[in-house]
């Protein structure tokens, strides 16, 4: 087989459609008939509804419905959970979902109380003012630590406490190792994620046929085949009835995989009852507060280290905000947990977070799902190691990577995938020396820094290190099929946001099948096109689907040359399969072609042999055992102004090993628009509530995305070591781009403003100019 | 219900239409949900993320913050409007596609559209202006790199075309 796609930088075959104005997106979709929908939402944290009067909104022209918790009867219901908690013994989770529409209680501003369904939008929102609530406000609860004191106000009351989940995991025995150590370092961080914010916001097209009884739904999500699944449950109809299409979707990053969102189980049912189809287009401000966020943790953490930098042990209590509900189970604050051992070798590791229901939007994974914490942490730990022990931070990392030969490498913790979490590849320190490289680290330090700073410029450097779990299961699955006109069709059960998708599944088969690229149609996220599935998360698109494609392909591949055999009357191996035929060894005159195989595939008429099913195609599953390791390293020389705090980066480096590499270009692009969003989040973005639970800041005015003048050029640079756990060896890197950029901040920062000199530490994210200036100016300097 | 409505005419990708719309109709929405031109898109309603930009009169505005009404009388033009005659790709557009500038795609229509007005008024652009007439449109998904090098590509090779 030729690979003449497979890890070639291949033009994405999506682009055409997306440059010209011809994609559908979910706003794109209109049907006759429809009606919109608006949903009012609660402009307090937390209160008791005492009544909700819709009257009048009923009363406003073009108004169909108006629908409160209780009209919908027995179809409230309490939202599923995702994903739960892993069998970790000792764990306490007290699960506590969404609702369609808030009854009795309201747990954070922006949960939809009414949804009024009117012949436009226009008038929907207007009538949103006609509707009279009356509630009796009660305290929020915002902040971490006054939710877990005794006597704070209670999310959920029949629990008690706000206390949502309570999980320790350990291994080795961490007093043991504090109490050989030469250096215990304990400090607090805490650190903040914020919203994904895609371009596009959530929508959701909701069409009941009652003639046909079939339901489609257009839906902005990450998995459709779990929304096509629950949704067929709660409405009581078969999933054979209920079609779910992810469209073009303008952008993901994690919270579109959040199910159900109340809009997403409340517009079906209005469909159904009212049998016409219905929209509803989430606008920004309602995005800030009605999609989920990721937000922050407090850590108290401490690392027992020995004289020569090699750490003995790592101890952390922290706390997690999981807002007021939690659909997604402990993949965040577990991804926190197990991310934080990071690259190294860490001999005892005592690690317990209790996971903590506020009244705030609910927190689900955002790209690094919590993995930006762990990666803080520890990096910032080994950083105060580093000069505590006057080790440069470089060789502090170096001394205590784990080695090439101790994989598969097993942490003896349980991950967010159930499975334990064992590194299943990997080769670190080449990564490193070539982030050093690319950043030219020792010249920096010894000659450039010097000058620059004799200069009176702020100038420091920052190297951080990181490893990602990726590639998770359980499975996906793929069909591939010659078609007629010798075209090839692939469809998959997972949803795409912007991945590329549609080009790199296309060069898995294109090789195989001996097919141009471009000959290769693909369809993601329709459930009537492909079945199964569990969706697009966790940076496994391409390692699970891609496993599944490349399998199917390779069937696929077979029966053509058995057909191909049969037709020339010799053996397979005297044939190859390119151009889009197959043809005999050395005499490329004498060919069949794909598309005349395909027919012949399907005979009209006669008989064919027991067993023989029709068609040139295959549909195969892949699932690994368990998620597969990739590693990185981000360098970073930046200036900061030490009047205004503003940031230059000089210059931004990311090493990264993912494995075997389908499409470098498009892998280029995933880590750039990681590392764009890790610096939002370093410096740039953040939620600002107030006491009451008030998010202040829900525009794009206030709440800062970094633009094209805040991101610098980045250079890239990869290794690859293939993983074992499947045949492609691929490892996912979806996430890598934002992992580790907070702790690089902080690093670069610091080291710019010589602030351990000034004995001042960066523990907290995000940083911003005003935040900077606060902090450096404690000492009164 | 029939909301009262204005008459307007206009010109978008120069072709004449002529509706009835309400006063308070956004012209995204005009052109979005009753020209069915739905290439524009929406990321705001606020004027921040540019996503909704389109050409009046050739200068590029935020069309989610004009009413409809507003855009009577004008030359509208739109990402719709950008291929050639036999369905090529203009030069920003396949400057895009070779340089891997879009990835999700939503913001870029807009961008096609600031770019096109920028690139027209200064066909030189170093990168750092190219980058300030960009920081009006937000990305989220490729870290404006690979888009900044497909406009300057752009650029050049329209500098190259021209007479």
């Amino acid at each position: 087989m030729t690979t003449r796609f497979f890890g070639a930088p291949v033009k994405r075959n999506e682009d055409r459609k997306l440059l010209t104005g011809q994609a559908l997106f979910i706003d794109d979709v209109e049907l006759p008939n429809m009606l919109h929908a608006a949903f009012l939402r609660s402009q307090v944290a937390h209160a008791r509804i005492r009544r909700i009067d819709v009257s009048a909104a009923l009363k406003r022209p073009g108004v169909v419905a108006v629908y409160t918790a209780d009209d919908l009867g027995a179809y409230w219901q309490a939202g599923p959970l995702l994903v739960p908690p892993p069998p970790i013994p000792g764990i306490i989770f007290h699960l506590r979902t969404q609702v369609p529409l808030a009854r009795d209680k309201i747990r954070y501003a922006g949960e939809p109380l009414a949804v009024i369904v009117a012949e436009s939008r226009y008038i929907a929102e207007d009538a949103l003012d006609d509707i009279v609530v009356d509630l009796e406000t009660l305290p929020a609860v915002v902040d971490l630590e006054a939710a877990m004191a005794a006597g704070a106000a209670v999310v959920h009351d029949d629990l008690g406490s706000n206390v949502a989940s309570h999980v320790r995991q350990a291994k080795g025995d961490y007093r043991r190792a504090a109490a050989n150590a030469d250096l215990v370092l304990k400090r607090r961080f805490r650190y903040e994620h914020g919203i994904s914010s895609p371009i596009e916001t959530r929508g959701i097209v909701a069409q009941w046929n009652a003639r046909g009884q079939q339901m489609t739904i257009w839906d902005t999500t990450q998995a459709p085949v779990f929304v096509r699944n629950g949704l067929a449950a709660i409405l009581g109809v078969s999933e054979r009835q209920v079609r779910v299409i992810a469209p073009f979707i303008g952008g993901g990053f994690g919270p579109k995989i959040m199910i159900f969102y109340p809009e997403e189980v409340t517009l079906p049912w209005i469909s159904m009852r009212l049998n016409r189809p219905v929209k509803w287009i989430e606008d920004r401000l309602e995005h800030f507060v009605a999609t989920t966020h990721e937000r922050g943790q407090i850590h108290d953490a401490e690392i027992a280290i020995a004289r020569d930098g090699r750490i003995l042990g790592v101890r952390d209590v922290f706390l997690h905000d999981n807002g007021a509900y939690n659909p997604y189970g402990l993949t965040v604050p577990i991804n926190s947990q197990c991310t934080m051992l990071g690259p190294y070798v860490i001999p005892a590791y005592d690690s317990t977070f209790t996971s903590v229901f506020t009244t705030l939007p609910i927190v689900t994974p955002y790209r690094g799902a919590g993995r930006q914490h762990g990666v803080f942490v520890i990096e910032r730990l080994l950083d105060l190691a580093a000069h505590e022990l006057a080790i440069d931070p470089v060789e502090i990392r170096r001394r205590n990577l784990i080695p090439p030969d101790a994989f598969p490498f097993n942490n003896e913790i349980i991950y967010q995938d159930f499975a334990p979490l064992q590194y299943d590849s990997g080769n670190y320190e080449p990564v490193l020396d070539k982030a050093l490289a690319a950043i030219g680290y020792e010249k920096f330090v010894h000659e450039e820094q010097p000058k620059l700073r004799a200069e009176g410029r702020c100038v420091g450097i920052a190297v951080a290190c990181y490893v990602e779990g990726t590639g998770v299961g359980p499975y996906e699955g793929a069909k591939v099929q010659v078609q007629s006109n010798g075209r090839v069709s692939l469809v998959t059960g997972i949803g795409t946001q912007g991945q590329g998708h549609f080009t790199s599944f296309a060069q898995i088969v294109a090789d195989q099948l001996g097919v141009d690229v471009t000959e290769v149609d693909v369809v993601t996220g329709d459930t009537d096109q492909f079945y199964w599935g569990a969706g697009t998360f966790a940076s496994r698109g391409a390692v699970v689907a891609g496993n599944a494609i490349s399998e199917a392909s390779q069937v696929v591949r077979r029966k053509a040359l058995k057909l191909a055999g049969e037709v020339f009357e010799c053996s397979e191996d005297d044939l190859v399969i390119a151009d889009g035929k197959v043809s005999i060894t050395g005499i490329p005159e004498k060919f069949v072609s794909l598309s005349e195989l395909a027919q012949r595939a399907n005979p009209m008429r006669g008989a064919v042999k027991p067993g023989t099913e029709p068609g040139l195609e295959s549909t195969q599953y892949f699932g690994p055992p368990s998620g597969t390791t990739a590693n990185g390293v981000h360098a970073m020389v930046v200036e900061v102004d030490p009047e205004t705090f503003e940031l230059r980066i000089l210059k931004y480096v990311v090493v990264h090993d993912c494995g075997t590499v389908i499409n470098p270009m498009i892998l280029a692009g995933q880590i750039h628009g990681g590392v764009a969003q890790g610096i939002g989040n370093a410096f740039y973005e953040k939620l600002a509530f107030d006491d009451q639970g008030q998010l202040l800041n829900a525009s794009l005015a206030d709440y800062l995305l970094p633009t094209a003048l805040e991101i610098p050029r980045m250079e890239l640079g990869h290794t690859a070591t293939a993983s074992p756990l499947n045949p492609l060896g691929i490892k996912g890197a979806g996430e890598a781009g934002a992992i580790p950029v907070g702790a690089l901040f902080a690093q670069g920062i610091e080291n710019a403003l010589e602030l351990a000199r000034k004995g001042i530490e960066l523990l907290e994210i995000p940083l911003s100019p005003s935040r900077l200036y606060e902090l450096t100016r404690k000492d009164g300097t | 219900m029939q909301p009262e409505g204005h008459d307007i005419e206009l010109s978008v990708n120069g072709v004449q239409y002529r509706r009835a719309v309400e006063a308070r109709m956004l012209l995204s929405d005009f052109l979005r949900h009753e020209l069915m031109l739905a290439g524009t898109h929406v990321g705001c309603e606020q004027g921040v993320c540019g996503a909704c930009t389109i050409l009046l009169d050739g200068a590029p505005v935020r069309s989610c913050l004009m009413f409809a009404v507003q855009a009577g009388g004008h030359d509208l033009f739109t990402v719709e409007g950008l291929i050639g005659a036999s369905g090529e790709l203009n030069p920003l557009q396949q400057a895009m596609h070779e340089h891997h500038g879009l990835q999700c795609g939503y913001c870029t229509p807009g961008i096609l559209m600031t770019m096109t007005a920028f690139l027209k008024q200064n066909p030189d652009p170093s990168e750092l202006e190219l980058r300030e007439a960009l920081s009006g449109n937000l990305c989220r998904c490729t870290g404006y790199q690979n888009i900044v090098d497909a406009m300057l590509k752009a650029a050049e090779m329209m500098r190259a075309a021209a007479p």
